[in-house]
């Protein structure tokens, strides 16, 4: 007993611990349960309304033209949102993890302002620069151009309530890396943009991923933000969340939950590549 | 210090990344927000004051900051639970488990709203059995602690999980060695190693609860005094064109929020700097 080898020890004080095994067999019902109730009956509950009529009332609620006027919408407003944030993110941690300046905590704090504001305020904000009344209100107007209300609205709420998304991924991975690779890349002659496509980006490609990943899943479910700047024009301004809204306040239930089982579906796909980049990167 | 700066400038790009990274947070952040105070700034203080304490708005604050307090509050010992769990014991099914706690990341708030509201309204799932013993859970502020509690799981199970990963354990066997009981062991141990993570994920829990929207708007009920949170407040005044006073009552809440983020970071900078220290 007394010549346990320091790393054998755990297991050995666990098995020999009684009451250790008791809160064990006690404990993981509780958070299991726990999960179950608040994560996954929801998650059935979806699937399970949604093909409560039939599975023919299913598919006709997906495609009815409203709702693939929703999905369209939805997929182009993720198609701008991710590139435009996706290179923003990239640049601001290359500027923040590879430089040494003053007020860089203040910038990190300033990036991280959209997860700190509502979703509502995001699409108020926007509303107030750009609706009838607001600050370019009147300039839009008489050049008829339609911000609010409109698809580029809803581009901007979304850019906004997903904008922190991937910088905050690449951070600490890049921090972490330290420049002594891109260093010797530079001295060996290398130009900027050879650094970065040969080196940089290389290292940092999982990271990458898991916020594009999570940038994506934000952009096609954002509701808040985008419900204030819509405007709710069926077939035209109208999201997929939005019409799942929509179809839910007419109480046509089935239809709003078919709808939203895609989005559910979504997110399970997001769960799965998420938990495939994370295994990636352990495997590193 | 010296030496690090100007190795740092052998490497390219910092002007045109640092340039970029400016213009697009001032034309996508920093401008609107100022936009945002600038709109409430056009009233005259005393009308200010009088929108953001009118009876109806400090009903919703109130309601709000109670239902996000108590959803966090929740989610600090289940997701703590949760936390030790999946960090310290083996059984099957792990995995999936662990994944699924970001599920309210990654789940659209609408779609959890209108299933949660679904589930326990008082022919719902769950909500029958509540409505048997005289519960109401939807349309009431219950529902939307319930809302608050689904969107706030990850954030304490997510900051507590590397901390106890990290925890040696080491020390809880020489305390048991000493005859420490486990209860002391957690007391003693384990809980002043995790507390100041429980305490960042009780902070990101609430702060993301106050400016819930989506998941709550469905199972709220909305009648003005007893079930309508800020966020919806903002709305309503919205849609009846006041759009100084959604901007008066968002500047509050902002404030709020910004004031809870500035002491997160600054908790976590200060407990950063006492594990570098030691």
């Amino acid at each position: 007993m007394i010549v346990r080898n320091t790393t054998l020890h755990a297991r050995n004080v666990k098995t020999t611990f009684r009451p250790e095994l008791l809160t064990k067999w006690l404990l993981i019902p509780v958070a299991t349960g726990f999960l179950g109730i608040f994560i996954v009956v929801p998650l059935i509950a979806v699937f399970s309304e949604a093909l409560n009529k039939g599975i023919q009332l299913y598919f006709a609620a997906l495609t009815e033209p409203d709702a693939l006027s929703a999905i369209k919408l939805t997929l182009i407003t993720a198609a701008i949102t991710i590139p435009v944030n996706t290179i923003f993110g990239v640049f601001a941690a290359w500027a923040i993890s590879k430089f040494e300046f003053r007020g860089k905590n203040i910038l990190i704090t300033l990036i991280d302002i959209p997860f700190a504001v509502s979703p509502v305020i995001a699409g108020l904000v926007f509303v107030l620069l750009f609706g009838s009344q607001g600050l370019f209100g009147p300039i839009l107007e008489a050049n008829n151009i339609k911000i609010i209300f409109g698809i580029p609205g809803i581009i901007l709420a979304t850019i906004f309530v997903t904008f922190p998304f991937v910088v905050r991924e690449l951070l600490p991975i890049m921090q972490e890396q330290g420049t002594e690779e891109e260093q010797a890349a530079i001295t060996l002659g290398a130009n900027g943009w050879q650094m970065f496509f040969r080196v940089t980006l290389p290292n940092i490609k999982w990271g990458l991923l898991y916020g594009v990943i999570l940038c994506n899943a934000r952009a096609m479910g954002e509701f808040g933000a985008v419900s204030v700047v819509s405007g709710h024009i069926r077939g035209l301004t109208n999201t997929i969340p939005l019409h799942v809204e929509i179809l839910y306040n007419e109480y046509n239930f089935s239809a709003a939950f078919a709808v939203a089982s895609l989005l559910a579906m979504l997110a399970l796909l997001t769960l799965i590549l998420k938990s495939f980049v994370e295994w990636k990167t352990k495997k590193h | 210090m010296a030496d690090k700066r100007k190795q740092h400038h052998v490497l390219p790009g910092f002007g045109l990344s640092m340039g970029y990274t400016l213009i697009y947070l001032s034309l996508i952040i920093l401008i609107p927000i100022a936009v945002l105070f600038l709109k409430a700034s056009t009233i005259s203080l005393a009308e200010f004051w009088e929108t953001v304490t009118e009876a109806r708005v400090v009903a919703s604050y109130k309601l709000t900051i109670y239902t996000s307090f108590i959803a966090a509050f929740v989610n600090a010992i289940f997701g703590t639970l949760i936390a030790w769990v999946l960090v310290r014991y083996d059984f099957y099914g792990k995995r999936i488990i662990d994944a699924l706690v970001d599920l309210p990341f990654a789940l659209p708030t609408a779609v959890a709203g209108i299933a949660l509201t679904t589930i326990y309204a008082p022919n719902g799932w769950i909500g029958q059995y509540f409505e048997s013993i005289g519960i109401k859970v939807a349309y009431t502020p219950l529902g939307i602690m319930i809302a608050l509690t689904f969107i706030g799981l990850p954030f304490v199970v997510r900051s507590v999980q590397p901390v106890l990963q990290d925890l040696d354990q080491q020390y809880e066997e020489a305390a048991a060695t000493l005859g420490a009981n486990p209860l002391q062991i957690f007391a003693k141990i384990i809980f002043p190693a995790i507390f100041p993570a429980i305490l960042t994920g009780f902070a990101l829990a609430f702060a993301r609860a106050l400016g819930e929207y989506g998941s709550v708007v469905f199972i709220s009920g909305n009648m003005p005094m007893k079930t309508e949170i800020v966020p919806l407040l903002i709305i309503t005044k919205l849609e009846q064109f006041n759009y100084a006073g959604a901007a008066a009552i968002a500047v509050v809440m902002l404030v709020f929020s910004f004031v809870l983020l500035f002491l997160i970071n600054f908790w976590q900078w200060k407990t950063n700097k006492k594990y570098q220290v030691s």
